[in-house]
């Protein structure tokens, strides 16, 4: 299964951009292949975060996968490769929720928590609130990252299910760069908070 | 439906196809037509019935609820190695038994393209029924979406064919749960609506290959008696049947006789037949309606003493949805439910694990032989015999309802004997994953057969860890359900066990050989709902 959870336009501030997120699964109920990957970027400029994991996920409860794997980021330069720890799954009151720990070649270890929540509007209308938090454990100037909670983004998008495969969507999305991280993009002249209105679509086959 | 008869019959498996919805489909038939004909014996005969399989994959063909040497039961890889393409396979069997059953596939997904028949077999000594007319009413589903492609969906988003989810704008219109329930469901991660995994949303819904607008008519004179042979030859449905304004008198239940039973409205588990007796005396059309389960469509084909004529169609009736009692939460959930005795035996143990107000809906101690993982997400902590309750959706309904119950065999049970021993075989799943399995173990995981001795009395019971009703056929036999009738209990080959419920069933293993054991939803069977069961000869035994 091939599912973009996001593909979308980003108009904010600045510069537009673009964003995607994504995976695909080969493999059985307990036993997996899953490929992720995401990135964004502004038009007009080079892309900003390109990342790809490969993983392995097993079934370890009802409800929840584990995984292990690679992940590289081609993006931002100079690209690092991490070795990826994480689960996945549908907590109770169908929260879904990721949570990655990632431990690098240069030895730096980074985490990452994603939650998002289905609110059925009607049988087609759907409003996902969305958020993701990114943590670091040292300063990695090189890629202007700075230590402890990096950055964070809120989202709420309201998806429209043409089919169950295929649903455009409109929704905002505020992502701030927090602490060191936030320095080091206003020292690179970067604003380190962003409000976005976005268009997209998600789709899966 | 064309008929075929005699001691030799030829049946052509091939590509066929079907108008339905206004539109054409590709469907797998049977001497090129879906439904395949009726296949009409006489007890006592012997048939040969020759398939000869023009398809380019292998096919097979099973008698359901026919009574068969187990080399003729028809099930590729448990009975025979199947029809290869092209070649002809010849089933060779006496008729030992009379009533109404059916035939279908069983390789791959056949039955689900459309690859099924009627059976109906008239007794050696005079029928205790008593008609004028009879009617083979087959009911099926349709889809043209690929039953492969269906079970991919279901995997990967379990509620795919679902369109009548609880919603914000219902819980605003003061619909369905309240806010605290839906709370307390969405801490558990259950979800009452999931009914049916394969809906409405994609079916067509037909009685004898005709869709509501094909409209299948049956013929009658006002005041004859019309024996109605019911059969669910659907792949993932279970219908609700009834025909406003005209009351059904039950007369066999699985092809067996039973005392007749005089109802308004029954609900039909796949692969199970009803024969009903109807005394239609207006000089008016009787609408027959078929309802899916989760009232996601329905189908209608009419009694009318005319051809060309029609009566009204009923709305379809609001979406049911799941209980506490569908969780298997017995007595606790629904005070003044009547509890035997032996579910409170279960009680001990759920008791200690009630949380947030529930009980704790996975604890490996009520069912210490299921293999836990993720394929198991509930286990029921305190199954009820539910063969006394009205099934999913008719709970409310202001007419009477068939019950297990209310179906007493009208030959008393030949084998009397007390059962020697008991075993209980769990029906497991995870949805959220769609996965299915007995006792959390699917079959592609090298099971064990289910082993009997030859004569054998046992007693089976099966509990419904899941919140779906399972149809549950056992190839070659007929079992007793034990409904609380001693020496009375209904002979069924497939019984539809309710969400959370226990069905006993008592079987005198007479059938050498080996056997399909299996969930009738065909996706859950293709999942691996399935088992062999093996009835051996004492020093053949493992």
């Amino acid at each position: 299964m091939v599912l973009f959870d996001l593909a979308e336009f980003q108009a904010r501030k600045g510069r537009d951009g673009y964003r995607w997120a994504g995976e695909a699964w080969f493999g059985g109920d307990v036993d997996r292949l899953l490929i992720k990957t995401e990135g964004e970027g502004a038009f007009g400029e080079p892309i900003e975060d390109l990342e790809i994991q490969a993983l392995y996920s097993r079934a370890i409860s009802p409800f929840w996968n584990a995984h292990v794997g690679l992940r590289h980021d081609i993006v931002p330069n100079p690209s690092r490769t991490y070795a990826v720890l994480g689960v996945e799954g549908i907590a109770p009151y169908w929260f879904h929720l990721t949570g990655q720990m990632f431990l690098s070649d240069k030895g730096d270890i980074r985490a990452r928590l994603e939650g998002s929540y289905d609110e059925r509007i009607t049988q087609r209308l759907i409003f996902q609130p969305r958020a993701e938090l990114n943590f670091s454990a040292q300063d990695m100037p090189v890629i202007g990252v700075g230590s402890g909670l990096t950055d964070f983004e809120l989202g709420a998008r309201l998806r429209y299910e043409i089919r169950r495969e295929l649903a455009p969507y409109v929704g905002v999305e505020w992502s701030r760069k927090a602490g060191d991280t936030a320095r080091l993009s206003r020292l690179a002249g970067e604003d380190p908070d962003a409000v976005s209105f976005v268009a997209g679509v998600r789709v899966w086959f | 439906m064309a008929e075929v008869s005699g001691e030799q019959i030829a049946l052509s498996i091939g590509h066929a196809s079907l108008r339905v919805g206004g539109r054409d489909g590709h469907a797998i038939g049977i001497n090129g037509a879906t439904p395949g004909p009726v296949i009409r014996l006489k007890e006592g005969q012997k048939v040969r019935l020759a398939v000869n399989n023009t398809l380019k994959e292998e096919t097979s063909i099973h008698w359901h609820g026919l009574l068969v040497p187990f080399q003729m039961d028809g099930v590729p890889g448990v009975s025979f190695p199947g029809i290869k393409a092209g070649q002809t396979f010849v089933y060779e069997f006496p008729v030992r038994q009379s009533g109404t059953y059916w035939y279908h596939s069983h390789s791959g997904m056949q039955e689900a393209m459309g690859m099924y028949g009627a059976i109906v077999i008239d007794p050696a000594a005079p029928d205790p029924i008593a008609y004028d007319r009879e009617h083979v009413i087959m009911l099926a589903d349709w889809s043209f979406m690929h039953p492969h492609t269906q079970l991919r969906k279901l995997k990967a988003q379990p509620g795919y064919f679902n369109l009548q989810k609880q919603t914000l704008s219902g819980l605003l219109a003061g619909k369905d749960q309240s806010a605290s329930e839906r709370r307390m469901w969405a801490g558990m991660r259950m979800d009452p609506t999931d009914i049916s995994d394969v809906t409405g949303a994609t079916y067509h819904f037909m009685v004898n290959g005709h869709d509501s607008a094909a409209n299948w008519t049956g013929l009658f004179a006002p005041g004859e008696r019309v024996r109605l042979r019911i059969i669910n030859a659907a792949a993932m449905t279970n219908f609700n049947v009834r025909i406003p304004g005209l009351a059904m008198t039950v007369v066999a239940a699985d092809g067996q006789n039973v005392q007749p039973v005089e109802t308004d409205e029954f609900q039909i588990g796949i692969a199970e037949t009803y024969d009903v007796i109807v005394v239609p005396r207006a000089d008016e059309a009787y609408g027959f309606i078929a309802e899916a389960i989760d009232r996601s469509g329905q189908v209608r084909a009419t009694l009318a003493p005319r051809l060309g004529m029609v009566a009204p169609i009923p709305a379809i009736r609001e979406r049911p949805l799941l209980s506490m009692q569908d969780m298997g939460m017995g007595d606790m959930a629904a005070p003044g439910a009547d509890a035997s005795a032996t579910d409170h035996a279960a009680m001990g143990h759920a008791m200690p694990g009630m949380d947030h107000g529930s009980m704790k809906m996975r604890d490996p101690a009520v069912a210490p032989q299921v293999k836990m993982g993720p394929g198991v997400a509930t286990l029921s902590p305190m199954p009820m015999d539910r063969t006394g309750e009205r099934p999913t959706g008719l709970e409310k309904v202001d007419h009477r309802v068939l019950t297990y119950r209310d179906l007493k065999a009208l030959p008393p049970n030949a084998d009397k004997r007390t059962p020697s021993r008991e075993i209980d075989i769990h029906l497991t799943a995870n949805m959220e994953r769609y996965m299915w399995s007995f006792d959390g173990v699917k079959f592609s995981e090298n099971t064990e057969p289910i082993a009997f001795r030859h004569m054998e009395r046992v007693r089976v019971n099966l509990i419904n860890d899941t919140m779906m009703p399972h149809p549950i056929h056992l190839h070659g036999h007929f079992f007793e359900l034990v409904t609380g009738n001693p020496g009375h209990h209904p002979l069924k080959h497939t019984v539809n066990v309710l969400p959370g419920g226990k069905v006993s069933f008592d079987l005198t293993a007479d059938e050498l050989g080996d056997w399909a054991f299996h969930c009738h939803m065909l996706l859950h069977m293709m999942s691996g709902m399935f088992r062999v069961v093996t009835v051996r000869h004492e020093e053949d035994a493992a």
